[in-house]
């Protein structure tokens, strides 16, 4: 099994009577509450994070993208990535953001995205979410009832961008360009691993398996929550005569390690809390704007994440022991958390653990201690898992000996110039 | 009133519709949530030949995934008006179905003898925008759609579904009615229809609810200044649905208004 380290980039500073005095996180979150001296802390720290997470051996790290969200501080991840591509070496540079159908043209994501593969030397995983509804319909103004066709067209017009040598039209209804030409090119040929955080369509599980791209559920209730939407992903695998090969499946999973189950709830509970009742708090209106969902997908049953199961919008003060019972988060010693990583990742099936290690308000030496107890007593006994399977849906980057490495900008002791 | 439905362009699109009555012809075409049936549709069939078809997308009728904008599901109502063998009709538009009657005649303005536009969207005022009803659920939405929401106007129009299957329709057929709504009206409700408005020659009856909080009454007056045979008429005590909430007089003045000698 891979497993990869994943930040979402919360604004940790929301005041206490958050959910009271505010309506959503999400879409009409107050500027004042958003400090850009503290931006400039949150993104350096973050990056640090992640930085650290290539270091300590992760497989990779991911960023993703939100929009006027205050528990996701990345309208873009490629910016994120760009930063990520020059201070590490080894992971992959997971971009599970990049909702194609919000940019026009979506070339520019072709061309960003090959820029990343290049800087990075073929480390690259392209993301293609749809977008959550609050971030595309909401922020983005996109049609919802066109939101799919959108995204399907920008998708085939990005393929065929990075896949077709010669300069050709495009003659879309929602884009049209007399001459694609994508410069540069992604390293990793025909194209970088194609990733789809998946959750809002049941269609989708259909496109991903015949596309043989990599299904993944960003999940923010844990494993339980997700087993039925893995398991319609993992049938519609099987009716297509699909190798059941558990890397053609993600799933992002929240993770707390300390050095018992009591000292983990005493170090965790406060920013987990923190992300659940006021990171989470989303406006109900916002959550899922009609013609979002596929009406396949609402006769199935199947809901955004954002509402609860009765139909409001998410609705919390929701406590410790709730994240814990409920499998929201694996928390414990490295013992259990070990355990319970490992049945998660069986029952789902899933070959591409991302596991957040920051969640909510958590400051970074919390981060700093999670992510070492989870790297050193947790990660090299699940790596095992999978083995006898092969993963077509991973990066192939330049071996290191054609790796170029960024130089220090130190003075060399060239004179400046000028007369001797 | 019977149902009826018509095949249009070799079975792409399927118009379900109400019609009954005698005299001349009159088109009502609905808002956001589709065809509300009420006694309205039934006086007013006491005068003309009413066709109150649902647009595609939305209840029994098919085809909207043909249909990408406005402009096009003008176009769709000319076919239809076409195929019912309608050389030209008396229009009435509510809400959304404002903005399309609007549409429809400003493309060709001839085939509309006489266009009532009722609590009409389609144009827009930063200063007094119309209400982003997607993001509310019907109960929350009743206090800026209804001068008194616990009226039986409001049941007739929304008669509550007995049971939970009943129910769980409902909602789903609203939610497929909304969506179909986006393509017209998110994320606001202009496309455009100020660049053709003035095209419109029919004569224009604009009614509108004084205690309309969806789309407030100041609209009235944005059509009324640019359709050049305009008259406004607003109706007290009356929020954004009229044919319910003040059902006399809204098929009064509208009698009244059609069947004038021009």
């Amino acid at each position: 099994m891979k497993v990869h380290f994943f930040h979402l980039m919360p604004y940790r500073f929301l005041p206490d009577d958050f959910r009271e005095k505010y309506r959503s996180v999400w879409v009409d979150v107050p500027s004042e509450l958003f400090d850009p001296v503290k931006g400039h802390q949150l993104y350096n720290e973050n990056l640090d994070e992640l930085e650290y997470a290539d270091a300590l051996g992760f497989d990779g790290i991911c960023v993703n993208e939100h929009h006027q969200n205050a528990y996701g501080l990345m309208p873009s991840p490629n910016l994120m990535a760009a930063a990520l591509a020059r201070r590490t070496k080894n992971a992959a540079i997971v971009v599970l953001g990049n909702s194609i159908a919000l940019y026009n043209p979506p070339t520019r994501v072709a061309e960003e995205l090959a820029m990343l593969d290049c800087l990075s030397g073929g480390r690259l995983v392209a993301g293609f979410p749809v977008g959550t509804s609050m971030d595309t319909n909401f922020c983005y103004g996109a049609v919802p009832a066109t939101l799919r066709e959108k995204y399907q067209e920008a998708h085939d017009l990005i393929m065929q961008s990075w896949t077709r040598p010669e300069v050709f039209s495009f003659n879309g209804k929602y884009t049209q360009l007399r001459y694609v030409n994508v410069w540069p090119r992604p390293i990793q040929q025909p194209h970088p691993p194609i990733w789809i955080p998946g959750g809002g369509s049941i269609e989708t599980w259909e496109w991903v398996t015949r596309m043989d791209y990599m299904y993944c559920y960003l999940s923010y209730f844990g494993h339980q929550r997700g087993l039925a939407t893995m398991n319609g992903y993992w049938e519609e695998v099987d009716r297509l005569g699909k190798e059941p090969n558990p890397y053609r499946a993600g799933f992002l999973q929240f993770i707390a390690v300390s050095e018992t189950d009591a000292q983990a709830e005493r170090d965790y509970a406060e920013h987990a809390e923190y992300f659940y009742n006021r990171c989470l708090h989303v406006g109900a209106g916002f959550a899922d704007a009609p013609g979002y969902r596929t009406m396949r997908t609402v006769k199935a049953g199947f809901r955004t994440q954002f509402r609860n199961p009765t139909g409001g919008a998410f609705s919390g003060e929701l406590k410790w022991k709730d994240f814990v019972e409920n499998g929201y988060i694996l928390a414990g010693s490295p013992e259990s958390v070990r355990q319970q990583l490992e049945e998660a990742a069986k029952a789902l099936r899933v070959g591409h653990m991302m596991v957040l290690l920051q969640f909510g308000s958590m400051p970074p030496e919390l981060v700093r201690k999670n992510t070492e107890l989870f790297a050193r007593e947790v990660l090299p006994h699940v790596r095992g898992l999978w083995s006898e399977y092969e993963d077509h849906w991973w990066i192939k980057p330049l071996p290191q000996e054609d790796r170029v490495e960024p130089q220090p900008a130190t003075p060399t002791g060239v004179p400046a110039g000028g007369s001797s | 009133m019977e149902s009826r439905s018509i095949s249009l362009r070799d079975g792409m699109f399927k118009a379900h519709m109400l019609q009954g009555g005698s005299g001349d012809p009159l088109l009502f075409l609905h808002g956001t949530d589709g065809l509300r049936e009420g006694a309205y549709l039934d006086q007013l069939a006491e005068h003309f030949t009413v066709y109150a078809p649902w647009h595609p997308g939305f209840g029994p009728s098919e085809g909207d995934e043909h249909i990408d904008d406005i402009i096009d599901l003008a176009l769709y109502y000319h076919d239809l008006m076409d195929a019912l063998g309608l050389e030209s009709a008396h229009v009435v538009g509510h809400s959304m179905g404002g903005m399309l009657a609007a549409e429809l005649a400003a493309l060709c303005s001839h085939r509309v003898r006489r266009l009532v536009l009722a609590n009409s969207v389609g144009l827009w005022r930063d200063d007094d925008p119309v209400l982003d009803f997607f993001t509310l659920a019907p109960k929350q939405l009743a206090p800026y759609e209804w001068h008194d929401p616990e009226s039986e106007a409001m049941q007739e129009a929304y008669p509550t579904p007995e049971g939970g299957e009943a129910m769980a329709e409902m909602m789903f057929e609203r939610m497929r009615a909304l969506a179909s709504a986006t393509k017209y009206l998110w994320p606001i409700p202009d496309r455009g229809l100020k660049r053709r408005i003035h095209r419109i020659t029919s004569p224009t009856l604009i009614v509108w609810g004084e205690s309309d909080r969806l789309v407030p009454p100041s609209y009235a007056e944005d059509f009324r200044s640019r359709i050049r045979d305009a008259q406004v008429v607003i109706l007290p005590e009356c929020g954004h649905m009229p044919m319910f909430e003040k059902r006399d007089d809204f098929v009064a003045l509208v009698t009244e208004f059609l069947t004038k000698q021009s």
